[in-house]
């Protein structure tokens, strides 16, 4: 697309354009959307298009030096704060907040070049992993309308696999960029913590939460990651670890990516083949891992043995830290705001009618976990936990392998309502991804083939700051991939996204419920 | 260790929810589902295992004491829900 636009093929009100009619006609069905800004957008695009204008009369050198951004859509989850803008982090409780100033990430894309399109929908406050706990209703999988998305990024996601944008922006805490990028079929990863800086962003688990970038392909999201990531002052946790410029220089040729993956060490961890996995994900999985080998990688089987305390760890930790978090909507400085009388009821009452059921019954296990007597039977313990799941993935880096490989998700795509009445089922679901984020490692998910039509996703995690290494075996997977059938196909459901008059995703929700009652 | 009901109207005072009869009834049964995961845990010997509270080693950044622009005062009031000029508004807590 950035060749094209400097080649001046498109306008980047063409682009623009073209994307916000995709998004326009068909968030009815899909709800990917909270908000969509088509003025201020065509106002970047135009502003985008001088830009070019200009460059292209003043020769190569000036076209080479622009901004590698400069006229790509982009959207944002609705919790990246947007001048101006709404940031709901689909909360009732935020409803009617308007951003007093732009996240560090948002003047990052803004000095990029990039073209703001709106705000995605998303699980309240990124608790989720279907993207059925927004307050604003759930979204639909152009893959298969009925089912989720994933979480809780999974407006971020869609917007990708269903072309409203090219690109988009998600937070993955526990897999919320991962599993939604999975289970819609696309590139999301989840940096190393400390790459991208969180001023800005509306904070779930602090300790926890990265932001990441959703793409087509390898090349795509590396872009999109070097325009976001590095240093800033206002964010502590942000490290002063240089962001390599190669992330825009990935292998154009497919034979030059391939050659990449020649000689490669991958680790193959055996705890995340769980029992209750779907068998055509797995399938998936190790067709995956035979092209790698195929291309002149060689597997190894690892082990991390800690994996399956990831789980009760997460839910621990991520809730602790979100009951801090989230102990700031107090209904009296922004927000919904509700009388109980004093002040105290004030408090109880618009946290009692502002926050949606995930989110209250996750302060509620942060508040026990910390509360006296509880706090090193629970906090204490997860923290060393911790620990353990740490070293596990420290130790199998340190044997020399490059990436660990495995699935992102147990399953594809799941039906509204499958896992709402069992938090633990629903918990699951991101039990091969939150060890990642437990250990601060970088992860992505690519699209690797389907299973029963929906996508499937590989999961490859390295070392910490290997982001760049990363993405260029993705690039080399894609290159031995090419030709895959799998590699051509469109979300299935997409085009009857198109239908003014079809079921909304809340609609479809509701009687799915209806069918599991029965 | 169940958490009985009196148990979840203590946690809710502590987090400041206020939840209906059906939402505490309801949280009940599934916080007891979900701490009863959290049990695993205890199979593992951590006597000896420093806790993890950051992954990633960050020194402390300490910046110097100098006054720098922040939000005005219009901008920083501008999402409050009760307001009075520069002020929130906000029920009496003292002098009633």
């Amino acid at each position: 697309m950035t060749a094209l636009l400097r080649a001046g093929a498109f306008r980047a009100r063409e682009i623009a354009e073209a994307h916000l009619a995709n998004a326009e006609r068909q968030n009815h069905a899909l709800n990917a959307w909270l908000s969509i800004d088509r003025e201020r957008a065509l106002g970047e695009a135009d502003a985008a298009d001088v830009r070019l204008d200009a460059a292209r009369r003043s020769g190569p050198d000036a076209v080479a030096a622009l901004p590698p951004l400069l006229g790509v859509p982009v959207a944002l989850k609705d919790l990246v704060s947007l001048k101006g803008g709404q940031a709901t982090a689909g909360s009732r409780i935020l409803e009617g907040y308007r951003a007093p100033y732009d996240a560090h990430i948002t003047e990052r894309l803004r000095e990029a070049g990039a073209v703001v399109l709106g705000k995605t929908n998303m699980d309240e406050f990124a608790m989720g992993s279907s993207n059925e706990h927004s307050a604003f209703g759930p979204v639909s999988n152009p893959w298969r309308l009925d089912a989720v998305p994933g979480g809780s990024s999974g407006g971020s996601a869609v917007t990708v696999a269903a072309y409203h944008a090219p690109l988009a922006i998600g937070t993955d805490t526990g897999g919320s960029i991962r599993q939604p990028a999975a289970l819609t079929g696309i590139v999301g990863m989840k940096p190393t913590y400390g790459r991208v800086s969180r001023y800005g962003i509306i904070a779930f688990a602090s300790s926890l939460d990265q932001i990441g970038p959703f793409a087509r392909d390898a090349r795509d999201a590396a872009m999109l990651l070097h325009a976001v990531a590095g240093r800033d002052e206002r964010d502590a946790t942000s490290a002063p670890v240089p962001v390599p410029d190669d992330l825009l220089h990935l292998p154009a040729s497919d034979d030059e990516a391939a050659a990449t993956l020649r000689g490669r060490r991958f680790g193959l961890p055996r705890e995340y083949f769980v029992a209750g996995m779907e068998p055509g994900s797995e399938r998936r999985i190790r067709e995956a891992v035979a092209a790698l080998e195929a291309a002149g990688a060689t597997i190894e089987d690892v082990s991390l043995p800690h994996t399956d305390y990831g789980l009760a760890t997460y839910y621990i930790v991520a809730p602790a830290e979100a009951s801090a978090n989230l102990a700031r909507y107090d209904g009296i400085r922004y927000g919904f705001s509700r009388r109980g009388g004093d002040v105290l009821a004030d408090y109880v009452a618009t946290r009692g009618a502002g926050f949606g059921a995930e989110v209250k019954r996750r302060i509620m296990l942060g508040t026990y976990a910390l509360s006296a007597g509880y706090y090193d039977a629970f906090y204490l313990k997860a923290q060393k936990v911790r620990t353990l799941i740490k070293r596990d993935f420290d130790l199998a880096f340190a044997s020399g392998i490059d990436a660990l490989v495995a699935p992102t998700s147990p399953t594809p795509a799941f039906r509204f309502g499958a896992k709402l009445a069992d938090p633990v089922a629903m918990y699951l679901s991101d039990a091969c991804t939150l060890p990642v984020n437990m250990a601060g490692l970088p992860g992505v998910s690519i699209p690797c083939g389907l299973s029963d039509g929906l996508p499937v996703g590989l999961q490859l995690i390295g070392p910490a700051w290997s982001e760049l290494d990363l993405l260029r075996i993705v690039r080399g997977y894609e290159a031995v991939t090419a030709d895959a059938t799998w590699r051509s196909l469109e979300p299935a459901e997409l085009a009857l996204a198109d239908d003014p008059s079809g079921p909304t995703p809340a609609e479809r929700a509701a009687a799915a419920r209806v069918g599991t009652a029965r | 260790m169940a958490l009985t009901r009196a148990d979840v109207v203590h946690v809710a005072h502590l987090a400041r929810l206020g939840l209906e009869e059906d939402e505490l009834a309801r949280l009940e049964g599934q916080l007891n589902h979900i701490l009863d995961q959290y049990a695993k845990l205890a199979e593992l010997d951590t006597d000896d295992i420093a806790p993890t509270a950051q992954t990633i080693e960050l020194e402390s950044i300490l910046r110097d004491d100098v006054a720098r622009p922040s939000l005005d005062a219009p901008t920083a009031l501008a999402n409050a829900p009760r307001r009075d000029g520069d002020f929130i508004v906000v029920p009496a807590i003292i002098g009633e």
